[in-house]
């Protein structure tokens, strides 16, 4: 356990470097969500019938959206990409740690450092100017937000991990890795809130395992999940973490008896 | 005549070779194309819920949506040369292209050319079909000219926007990942009606950067959604070939203030 926490920090130190990156998502994050919030205004304004969730929510679903959006598995950990290619990831089997613990540590890094840089600065901005983030409807309803916000972390990270494993199968995993941000930010409700997608949408939306990174917290931040229901949503995030984590366990374990490496 | 030849030349050589990996290749554009439905599904979303915004319908969206998507895809596939050219800068490679006998404008632009991206535009051509269709959008030569004129106006917003992220590369010699809001933000910014945003806003993607000019304005007047003269709203994507020269002149001045990071 020790050494891959050490595996974390380390990534996690490094990654804090790139700080220049930052600032451009800062920017690019704040404009997104003001842009959003401006179309989906005049959406609600005509609004006959009640919908799923008011104006004010659908709001702080997009704020908490563009500042946690660097937490959605949207892309993979470089070099590890790299070490599939050439073969470097053989180096890795010699080393007495379990690769899966190592590539888990390591996709944890990428998907929280990021996020911690951007989303407080981009919540400072919402809030200094009054750009519609309400604050969470209670203190047990901040709580549970940030309980499932770690647990959304974990889950990423398992998902992350899995497109890696993949490459063991596809090597260049282009395909993929083009088509899983776009799969990410509409499952996850970054392109419209999954509350207002049509009904017969709903179940299968409210089953699928991107919800629980950044959905599943929104709601409980905004009420939309009463707070006697987070137990069973929390519940929800930790079964698909162990499931997905079991899956890459898994794949990787087969992928490596029949692992080529790469190379002379 | 004989540039235009020599273009065109490039464009076949770089379109032979990306299909000599035949297989990869139709991957890949068929990957790009259905990863560029995502913005219509969002829409799509919207409207199954609201049904309307400011008396716009989803089959009337679409339409300026399309001309959006199609206008993006072509600088998308052909200004590559002006996205990755904060590494040009960097290294110093810059200097290697003043040599050459041929302008600067034209190397850029030949210099690499991306043909999945095409992909985006067969979406476009899609959706921008649909909406036709559906709202039986009568196609007399006026409309197909103010569809065509405001196809080549987006196309050249957009060519231009890639060329002044690129012009700011001379004095920052690091790509501004703070332009994608132009850009990528732009094509989000331009796929709803233009009337939804705020007056500054507005104000800024008509006037600044003329997208409104280009695909909302001309369909806008052609669906009796804006009160302007329909010459005016016919015309308006010129707007975007004005853009278009001041970013080329742009860069010139750009080209002349180059100094060489190489050794």
């Amino acid at each position: 356990m020790k050494a891959y926490l050490a595996i974390l920090y380390a990534r996690m130190a490094t990654l804090f470097q790139y700080r220049g990156a930052a600032f451009a998502g800062i920017a690019t994050q704040v404009f997104w969500a003001i842009i959003k919030t401006m179309i989906l205004t005049p959406f609600y304004a005509q609004a006959s019938v009640l919908q799923p969730i008011s104006l004010t929510q659908a709001i702080t679903f997009i704020w908490l959206g563009q500042a946690l959006l660097a937490l959605l598995p949207w892309n993979i950990d470089k070099e590890l990409e790299a070490q599939v290619k050439n073969g470097n990831v053989s180096y890795e089997l010699v080393r007495p740690i379990n690769l899966y613990s190592l590539w888990y540590a390591r996709a944890f890094a990428i998907r929280t450092v990021p996020t911690i840089m951007r989303c407080i600065p981009v919540f400072m901005i919402a809030i200094l100017f009054f750009f519609g983030l309400s604050a969470p409807v209670s203190w047990l309803a901040s709580l549970t937000f940030g309980i499932s916000l770690i647990l959304g972390a974990f889950l990423s990270a398992a998902i992350t991990t899995l497109i890696i494993i993949s490459l063991f199968w596809t090597i260049s995993g282009e395909g993929i890795q083009r088509l899983m941000p776009h799969v990410a930010l509409l499952l996850s409700g970054l392109i419209v809130p999954l509350p207002l997608f049509p009904e017969w949408l709903q179940p299968f939306l409210n089953l699928q395992p991107l919800r629980g990174v950044i959905d599943i917290p929104s709601r409980l931040y905004t009420g939309v999940i009463p707070i006697q229901e987070a137990f069973y949503y929390l519940g929800f995030q930790l079964l698909w973490i162990l499931i997905l984590v079991g899956i890459g366990k898994w794949l990787m374990n087969r992928g490596l008896r029949q692992i080529v490496i790469q190379g002379g | 005549m004989d540039k235009l030849r020599l273009f065109f030349k490039l464009i076949g050589v770089s379109f032979k070779s990306q299909m000599q990996h035949r297989a990869s290749f139709l991957m890949l554009i068929s990957t790009y194309f259905l990863s560029t439905f995502i913005d219509i599904i969002g829409i799509w979303v919207l409207f199954d819920r609201f049904k309307m915004v400011q008396g716009w319908s989803l089959k009337e969206v679409a339409i300026i949506y399309g001309i959006m998507h199609i206008g993006f895809s072509i600088p998308e596939a052909f200004a590559r040369g002006f996205d990755n050219f904060g590494l040009l800068i960097r290294n110093g490679d810059f200097d290697r292209v003043l040599l050459r006998p041929l302008g600067t404008l034209f190397q850029m632009a030949s210099r690499e050319i991306q043909w999945m991206r095409l992909g985006r535009l067969l979406q476009g051509c899609i959706i921008l079909m649909w909406g036709c269709l559906e709202l039986q959008f009568s196609l007399n030569p006026l409309h197909i000219l103010t569809i065509l004129l405001a196809i080549l106006g987006t196309a050249a917003v957009f060519y231009g926007l890639f060329i002044l992220q690129a012009t700011l590369t001379f004095w920052t010699t690091e790509t501004l990942e703070l332009m994608n809001i132009t850009t990528f933000g732009g094509l989000e910014v331009g796929q709803y009606p233009i009337s939804l945003y705020n007056p500054i806003l507005r104000g800024f993607f008509t006037f600044i950067i003329p997208l409104a000019c280009v695909a909302y304005y001309p369909i806008a007047t052609a669906l009796n959604h804006e009160t302007i003269p329909m010459w005016l709203g016919t015309i308006a994507p010129l707007g975007g070939l004005i853009f278009l020269y001041f970013s080329i002149k742009l860069w010139k001045l750009g080209v002349q203030h180059y100094s060489s990071t190489g050794s």
